[in-house]
Order: C-alpha cells, then structure tokens, then sequence
C-alpha cells in the first residue's frame, strides 16, 4: 500500500465515523420513538393540574340567544365554566389570526360553523369535564347558512361576520361584499388577456383541490401553568412554531414576553396543523391564569378533524393559452378560496393566497395572471399548507391538471408537451412571469431519467392494447398512466417578501461545543417527526468534524432556542439548514485561529481536513477538533476570548425550489370504481442530500397522504352545514394495506444561494403526487372522453364517471 | 369522544348474568367485545349504566362439530373462527368471512356472538348466518330458546332478543361436502364496514345448480337473505342470464342509505357486483 492510498483510506475511515451528510444515519430519535418512550403533551402530569373540554355548537350558523351553566357548575368536581362573557372583559373573546383576520375563541353572539367553541368546561378530571359540556344549555335561534362557496357573495346571501360587516376594507384591500375576505392579483392581465384572444389553442377547466385535513396521529393540546407568585406562564403545547405562539400569547394576553415560557415537547405529526392558534390554547391559558393551577386540553379525533385547520378548498378556473404546436404562451387563473367562517390561513402576513402564484410550475410560460377570492361560509378556519408549502399542492395542481388537458386537446403525449415547455437548464435562475425567481434546476434531465426507469414508451403501448381490448369488451379494467412533474417553492423565507404578524422569516441555531469536544446545537425550528435531531447534527458533523453521535440537537423550549419562525413549508433545511452551516464556519473559524497557535504558525499554513486542521506539507502536524475544543476553553490564543461557540439568525436570500418527476400506472375497475396503484415512480431533486434514508422516508409519507387526498380523503359538509365523515371511520387515512409500494429516485441540482445547497424534501413528494395519482385516474377514462374528473377519486365517485359514459350497461 | 359513567359487571356464569341483566333493567347493555358498542359510548350515541362483561363465562366459547351442524359458542372471537379446523373443514366461508373483519387486533377480541347479536347492519356475520340457515340459542329469566338467523333480524340495532335474553350459541348446519362458496366484501380500507358484501353457498349437480343461498350485507337496516334471487338460480347452469336475473333480484330488495360510502344507487348496484363475484368464485369451488 502506498502512502496516498493510506491517506485516503485514512481519510475515508475518519470521514465515516463522523456520520456527516450523505450517510444514511439512522434517525437517533427513534430509540425513544420505538420504544412508546417519546414525551408528548399528554404525557403531562402536574400537581393540581385540571381538564378542559368544550361546550360545541350542533349548528353552521345559529345565534346564541342564552346560555345557562348553572348546571354544569352544579356538577361536583366542575371547577369552572368560561363563556364569551368571561373572556370579553379580558379583551380575549377574539384573537387575531395569522392571515390579520379575528376569530372567535368561544361564540359571543352567534355560532358560524358547525362544532365551534362555545364554552370551556374546567374540571377535575377528563371525565368530568366531558360530562359536564352536556349540562351546558345553549339556546340556539338556527339561521340560514352558506356552504357553497359560490353562493356566499349573491346579494341576498346571509351576512356570516356580523363583527367585521362595516368594515369594508380588511387585511389585505378591499372587501367586495360582507362575505368577501380578500381579492389578490398578481400577473399582468391586459397581457394576458391579449394573448388568450389571438391564441391558436386554449384550455379552460374548473379545477377543484377539495377540502380535506392534515390529520397527524397526535391532536393539538397544550397545557397552560400560571404561576401567580412569579406573573410568569408556561405553555406545554402541539406548536410547529413555539417563538411565534410566545409571541401571540404575549401580544394578546398582555403578558411580558420574557415571563412566558413556551415549550413544544415531542410533537407526533404536524402537517400544518399545528402552525396556528387555537381555542384551546387561548382557553387553557386562561383558565391557569383565572384558576392558579395547570389546566390541560386535549382535542379529541373528531374535534381535530372537524375544527382545528382544514386545508385546500380551492375552487380554480384554470386557462392554458398555446400555439397549435404546443408551445404555452400564457396562462390564467382565478381562484374562489372557500377560507370557512374567519380567515385563519397560516400563510406569510402578505401572501393572503400562499404561494399560489408557484402555478406556471415547472413551464417557460412567458406572461400570466393570477386572481384569488377569498370568501367566508359556514364551515371550519384554517386553510393550512398540508405537508406541502403555502397553497402549493394547488397551485401545483392547477398547472399539472392543465397540461393534461392542453395534451388531450393538441393529441399531443402529455409528456412530449412537458418537454417541449420545460424551463431549460442554461434559463436558471428563472424569473418566471408571476414573480419568482426559480433558483436551479436541470428538469430535462430529470424527465429523462424518470421516463427511462419507469419504461414510458412501452407502458403507453400496453395502454393501448388494453383500451383496445376494454373496447372489444375483452377486459373490464381501466389503465392509467399519470404523470406530474413539479416545482416546489420552499424555505420561507426572504424578509422582504416574507413574514408573520411583522417577524420576519429568518431561522436560526446556535451552536456550543464543550470542552470535551461534544456538542450541544440549539435551533429556532422544531420537528415533528422530520428528524432534526439526526440530520442538523450531519450538518454540523461535516461542517466541523466531530461525530455526530457527539452532537445534541435540542429544539421546542423557548427559554434556550435562539428565536425561529419554526418548522411547515419545507423551511427547516432551507433556513435553519443554511444557519446550522453558517453558525458551524463561525466556529470552524476560531477553531482554525486556535489551531495556528498551537501548532505555532500562520492560519494561512493550516487547511482543514475532514476532522483536524494539519499543516500544509506536513501532515503529520495538526490538531483535531476535539483538541482545538479544550484549547478554546483552557490554551486561547492571547487576546481571544474563551469559548467555542456560534449563533447564526439566517436571512434567507432566495427561496429554493426543489423539483421532481412522478409516474403513475393505475388499474381501474369500472364495475367497481375501484382504482388500484400498479406502480408509483418518483424521482425527487432536493439538492444536496444531507441523509438519504430520511429522505426516503419523507418521499414516502408525503406520497401516501397524497394518495390519501387524491383517493378519497375529504371533509364534506352536507346542505345543512353538517361536517361528514369527521372521524376515521369515514376519513380517509390509509393503512399499510391500501398504501401502494413506492419506487424512490433522484437526481441532484445544488440550490446556488443555500450554504450546502439543500432545498428540503418533506413536502415535495405530496405537492407532487397529489396530481399525479390524479392524472392517472383521468387518462385511465380520456380515451372514453370523459373530461375532467374532480377529485377526490374514491370508489363510488369513479363508478359515478363510468355510469355517466355508459359503461355499465 | 369520552364515554359516560358506567358500572361494569363480569359474572361468571350466564345464570348469573340473566340474573344481572334482569336486575339492572334496560339501562344495562351486554358486553362482549365492544366493537360495536365502545365506539358508541366514547361518541355518547350510547350510555348504558352498566356494562355486563360476558367474557368471564368460560361455557360460552369454543367450536364443536354435533352430528349435522356445528356449534360455535357466542364467546368465541373472530380470530378462534379463523384458526379453527373444525369449521375450516366443514364451513370454509365462515373464516373466508371472519377475515373481511375489521383488522387482526379486532379479531382478538371481536365475538361471533357479538357480531351477529347487536343487529348492526354493518356487521358481516349476520347475512351470512342467514345465508347458512343458523339458529341462534338464546337464554333469559324464562328460560331458554331459539330464533332462526332469517328471523333474527328486525331494523338497525333492533332484533328479536328481548332485554335480558342472551345470545349463548349459534347451530349451523353443515352443507354438503361439495358445496361451493364465497363471501365477496367491497370496503375503502381495512377495518371498514362493506359498502356491500355477499355470502353465497350453493351446490351443482351435472352442471346444474341444486341448490343456492345468498346473504347481503350493509345494503338496508338488516342483514338480506335474497331467497328469491337465489331461487332463480336453481336448476340453471349459472348462465348469464340467470346470473343476470338473480342479480336484478338480489338488487331489487336492498335499501342501502346514502353515506360516505356512497349514494344509494352505487350500493345497491355494488351489492349486485358482489353477488356476481361471489357466484363466480362459488361455482368454481363446488364440486358436481
């Protein structure tokens, strides 16, 4: 063996024991997880601590004409029952909601969406409390409500917010009608308008991306403690964003910041739905406060499903413009927001639509427009990005499903028209006509790979076989072949264009290594199930050379986490990626200033290798990290300071947009509507790959809640205003059996601006997916002409198609 | 989804609980499972005062052959159904059907006698205890007696025990060693009610059918014995048009509700689709 192979060897073996990025590090929290030993809200146990529970209303739209206690408060153990009457001296019968918006904590005067808080029974134990919202009497007067988002702006619809009816221009411009939230525009219309009106080819199709719910196994609860002696609270909770609940709680409940500590322990799925704040929140802090003792809340299944954050619910009129050659010139959208009974988006302050305007999607679409309304109705707040990036799983949609449509009506292959429309590589960065710039990506090449692994050219000759043996009557079955190739826009985000209730949308870590060598990184995101303990210590691993089995991550205590906008969207590795590796080279600096004193010579003569700084040309002379750590407490150089560690707050410069290529082979059964996934192909660019296995992972659960909501996960409400199938019963939450085999891919485009070119990945496989799997389902019945089929694409909804072309007769 | 204040009782013996049931009155319920009735309670659509846990009563499980018939006591889960040889030798369809049931967690627990005893239409055994012609043994404060399964069944939750009698063990008869079956279920996923199902039995002669029967599951407010879409397929050779007969029979008695599973129209027609399948399937199994 020669010497440099010895080196490398060397080398390499170091490089491996550091489990840095690119290793498939097994995720350190699951030795709890695995073990039922994670610590969840409702693991919680304090002395004197009470339960609450909530009093709801059976009506969409009803005023409260009285309510009556003294029953519930006649219950032994019953130690108090909150009204709108008792939060209203306390300036707490509304709070404010992320989109600028109110939103009622209990009901004043009248109830706007069936299952809305009305009282907030405190008792001493669960069971108690639960009894005692039966002996809460509300007398009801119902009235007429709306749920057809179309209807909530006829001139003789019901005025829904009688709180905000004068107020004729809210958060964001003017409001065209009482039930009118927000009219949002971006593009240049008259343009626009132009091309539509001399273009060879145009497709027009309503879209609609239907309610549904994240829907994470863990409900949202918290625990408030107000210790009366002290002024000081602390909030235990389900919070995707704990700084920013410290924040609200401060704002709202007057309470100094610093005297509120807020804690988000182990957290079981988010999804989005545990960006906002809720009732319960609100209500169980009041109730410490008012009480002196802890009180717990804890959202049952059909409480979570039919209350907190709903998502989707876009109802978008979507127009493609383009040459008889298939060359998109323009598009143009509009898009009716079914925002519920207040507007309670967890969106950045000034994107009252998200990032809808994401939706020219992966195309050199060179002019666009893009109009949004948002309307109340009579049915549950929210609007949350479900494991996807502000209004991106619609946005995303919109363009994938209009594609398609452009193709069936050119009689050009579907993917043949991606292809020919793709931004190309030598185009990046992308200024795309609704005002992003795109940061990298190389889609051609994606495509390709895609459409080699999954085999496209001989899958589309078996569909032709098989539609010509449906057509014989030889088969019964269905083949479809869905194709979505996405871009996501993540990593919120710049301060100029995003920001919370005013905090701009930076994130941050700090970093601190002890003498010994190990490591303990705090950070302003918190993870509910992503894996930050395992991946931000990669991050630091490589950047700084120490293992990252020495490496602590701590997150969700707002007392020691520098301040962070927390974890949706796909922003953790965009954002408090970037400030974990900026805040590591702080520190890799001063270790490199630490290491030229001891080995006696210049900085400049020092260069990094793996876990050690050696000197140039001598490579038996440097220090580890590990050494530099004990001299960085106990041997600085003269006129350093002791210490080794680093904050950085990361301002991101440019959102990324990771990419991807998705294949779908679908077999339907028409007698049925029963649609069976044959094959599920995705090929995922997320930039550098800090750890493949959590990637992996991650493409796998948000491919099965894309499944999920394309295939018949929804939350329906009937002509009354009743919510339909709110329990898993009816929801649908796919288990192992129905959940396809997932084939996973991927090719890597570094993001430019991202300190290790990272991009994110937990969203981008449901952003994706949800339009491919529908895509699949409608090429499975084009050839028969069927048009658009709106999702959700359950059993019955798919037979419904087949009964309308005639099929079963 | 916290249930109310109940009391809960395990006698020991089906003398004791008679006993129990008739002192408790009408606001004691029968526990024996759950499966039906805890979700009930946690949703509070159910609030006995008392629970009697009939799960302490070592006499009302196991699985015998007597004779003609097998007996399988009330107590005996799902899971004993599947594994059992006895009724794997002599009536196959019972565990093709018990594996249709919720998911293995429930079948541990879930009981035959639960299953068809509580009358909810949902549950799967019932239309098949009608389509094999089971008798059901019950016992009360005057004494004991039986109800034919095709008599059983009277609306949603509603059936012909009393309050106090006890469902104690079903008689089945054995059909024919070449008889042919199938038990056809379409649900949304595992551990779901059937948007329809159908039990069918039947034996062939020389390519004729000699005899059939069919049970519809979840398409009216009972369980369905489709006597008269079965009677059309006697003496044919299952051909299409008879089977398209039948089908339209089967069809033509079922009054499914509109729910998430889907409108009515869809259900009916589903039931239907299930019994084609089932027939099919049936008729290659049956020997003769």
């Amino acid at each position: 063996m020669n010497d440099q192979t010895k080196i490398d060897q060397d080398r390499a073996e170091r490089t491996e024991k550091l489990q840095g990025m690119g290793c498939k590090r097994k995720r350190v929290e699951d030795v709890r997880f695995t073990q039922g030993k994670g610590s969840y809200v409702d693991d919680l146990k304090l002395p004197g601590m009470l339960f609450g529970d909530f009093v709801r209303s059976p009506h969409a739209h009803a005023r409260i004409k009285s309510i009556d206690t003294s029953r519930a408060k006649a219950l032994p153990g019953v130690v108090a029952v909150l009204t709108a009457a008792d939060l209203k001296p306390l300036g707490l019968h509304y709070m404010p909601t992320l989109a600028g918006d109110v939103q009622a904590v209990l009901a004043e005067e009248k109830v706007l969406f069936q299952n809305q808080e009305v009282a907030f029974v405190i008792a001493e134990d669960r069971y108690i409390a639960s009894d005692a919202t039966e002996l809460v009497d509300v007398e009801y007067e119902a009235l007429p409500c709306i749920v057809d988002p179309f209807k909530s702006m006829d001139p003789d619809a019901p005025i829904l917010r009688e709180d905000i009816k004068d107020k004729m221009v809210g958060a964001h411009g003017p409001r065209k009608h009482p039930n009118h939230i927000f009219e949002w525009q971006i593009g240049d219309k008259e343009a626009t308008d132009a091309v539509f009106a001399k273009a060879d080819v145009t497709i027009k199709e309503m879209l609609v991306d239907h309610r549904t719910h994240p829907s994470p196994l863990e409900t949202c609860q918290s625990v408030a403690s107000f210790d009366k002696v002290k002024g000081e609270l602390t909030l235990w909770g389900t919070f995707q964003a704990p700084h920013v609940i410290r924040t609200v709680v401060s704002l709202i409940s007057g309470l100094p910041e610093h005297k509120i500590h807020v804690i988000a322990p182990d957290i079981g799925g988010g999804f989005g739905n545990k960006v906002g704040a809720y009732a319960g929140y609100v209500c169980s802090v009041v109730g410490s406060i008012v009480l002196g003792v802890p009180v717990k809340w804890v959202e049952d299944r059909m409480e979570n499903l039919s209350t907190t954050s709903f998502a989707r619910d876009y109802h978008m009129t979507t127009e493609l413009a383009a040459t008889k050659d298939g060359k998109i010139q323009a598009m143009r959208v509009h898009v009716l927001a079914d925002h519920g009974a207040f507007d309670a988006c967890a969106d950045p302050s000034k994107w009252p639509a998200g990032f809808m305007n994401i939706c020219t999607g992966s195309y050199d679409i060179p002019t666009a427009h893009l109009a949004v309304d948002g309307v109340y109705t009579n049915k549950a707040s929210g609007g949350v990005a479900y494991r996807c990036s502000f209004r991106v799983t619609e946005a995303v949609f919109a363009i994938e499903r209009a594609v398609e449509l452009l193709a069936d009506k050119l009689g050009m292959d579907a993917a043949e028209l991606r292809i020919k429309n793709f931004i190309k590589a030598e185009q990046f960065p992308y200024q795309s006509a609704l005002g992003w710039e795109y940061d990298s990506g190389d889609y051609h090449t994606a495509m390709k790979k895609a459409m080699d692994t999954i085999g496209y050219k001989e899958l589309r000759e078996e569909q032709a076989k098989k539609r010509d043996a449906f057509k014989r009557g030889e088969t019964r079955e269905l083949m479809g072949i869905g194709i979505s190739f996405f871009t996501e826009i993540v990593g919120a985000g710049p301060a100029k264009n995003c920001d919370i209730l005013g905090i701009a949308m930076f994130d941050s870590a700090e970093i601190r290594i002890h003498p010994t060598g190990s490591v303990i990184a705090r950070m302003g995101t918190k993870s509910q199930g992503q894996g930050h303990e395992t991946t931000y210590a990669q991050i630091i691993a490589t950047e700084i050379g120490i293992p990252a089995d020495d490496i602590m991550i701590e997150e969700g205590n707002t007392d020691t986490a520098p301040y962070g906008l927390g974890t949706y969207g796909s922003r953790s590795t965009p954002v408090a990626g970037a400030a974990t590796a900026v805040a590591a080279r702080k520190i890799k600096a001063k270790a490199q200033m630490i290491a030229a004193h001891m080995l006696e010579v210049h900085e400049g003569d020092l260069e990094w290798d793996v876990d050690r700084f050696r000197v140039k040309g001598l490579p038996e002379k440097f220090k580890t990290m590990k050494e530099i750590a004990w001299a960085a407490y106990n041997n600085p150089p003269p006129n350093m300071e002791p210490g080794l560690e680093a904050v950085n707050y990361y301002e991101p410069p440019n959102m990324t947009y990771p990419f991807g290529a998705y294949f779908c082979v679908m077999d339907i059964d028409v007698d049925t509507g029963v649609a069976k996934t044959r094959r599920f192909y995705a090929l995922d660019d997320c930039g550098t790959r800090i750890n493949p296995m959590i990637i992996e992972g991650q493409v796998h659960g948000g491919l099965t809640e894309a499944f999920a909501c394309a295939m018949g996960q929804e939350i329906r409400y009937d002509e009354h205003g009743n919510v339909m199938g709110a329990s898993f019963m009816d929801f649908f939450l796919p288990t192992a059996v129905e959940t396809p085999h997932w084939e996973t891919d991927h090719t890597v485009t570094p993001s430019p601006h991202h300190p290790i070119g990272a991009k994110g990945v937990g969203e981008s496989p449901h952003v994706g997916g949800v339009p491919c799997f529908s895509n699949a389902v409608n090429d499975a019945y084009a050839f028969l002409g069927a048009g658009h089929i709106q999702m959700p694409h359950d059993a019955w909804r798919l037979w419904t198609v087949g009964q309308k072309l005639g099929l079963h007769n | 989804m916290i249930p109310g204040t109940f009391d809960y009782h395990r006698p020991a013996s089906v003398e004791d609980a008679v006993a129990l049931l008739a002192r408790l009155g009408e606001d004691a319920n029968i526990l024996a499972g759950g499966h039906s009735l805890i979700p009930l309670m946690k949703t509070r659509l159910a609030s006995p005062e008392h629970l009697v846990d009939l799960s302490g009563i070592g006499n009302l499980k196991g699985i015998s052959v007597k004779g003609d018939e097998v007996v399988i006591g009330a107590m005996t889960t799902q899971f004993e159904l599947i594994s059992s040889e006895d009724l794997g030798r002599h009536i196959p369809i019972i565990a093709e059907t018990s594996r249709l049931i919720a998911d293995p967690q429930i079948r541990y627990k879930g009981t035959f006698g639960g299953n068809v005893a509580n009358g909810d239409p949902g549950n799967d055994m019932p239309a098949l205890m009608m389509c094999l012609g089971g008798i059901y043994s019950v016992t009360g404060p005057d004494g004991s007696r039986e109800i034919a399964a095709r008599d059983f069944y009277q609306g949603a939750y509603f059936t012909a025990l009393e309050h106090g009698e006890i469902l104690t063990a079903v008689r089945i008869p054995i059909p024919s060693p070449d008889h042919g079956y199938a038990y056809e279920k379409l649900k949304r996923k595992v551990g779901d009610y059937a948007t329809a199902a159908a039990a069918v039995v039947i034996t062939m002669a020389g390519g004729k059918c000699t005899s059939a029967s069919i049970g519809l599951t979840n398409v009216s407010e009972t369980p369905l014995w489709a006597s008269d879409a079965a009677a059309l397929l006697v003496g044919t050779s299952l051909d299409k048009a008879s089977v398209d007969a039948a089908v339209a029979a089967a069809e033509a008695i079922t009054q499914p509700a509109s729910d998430m599973r889907g409108p009515a129209e869809y259900r009916t027609k589903m039931a239907g689709v299930m019994v084609r399948r089932a027939l099919e399937r049936a008729q290659s199994r049956a020997k003769g």
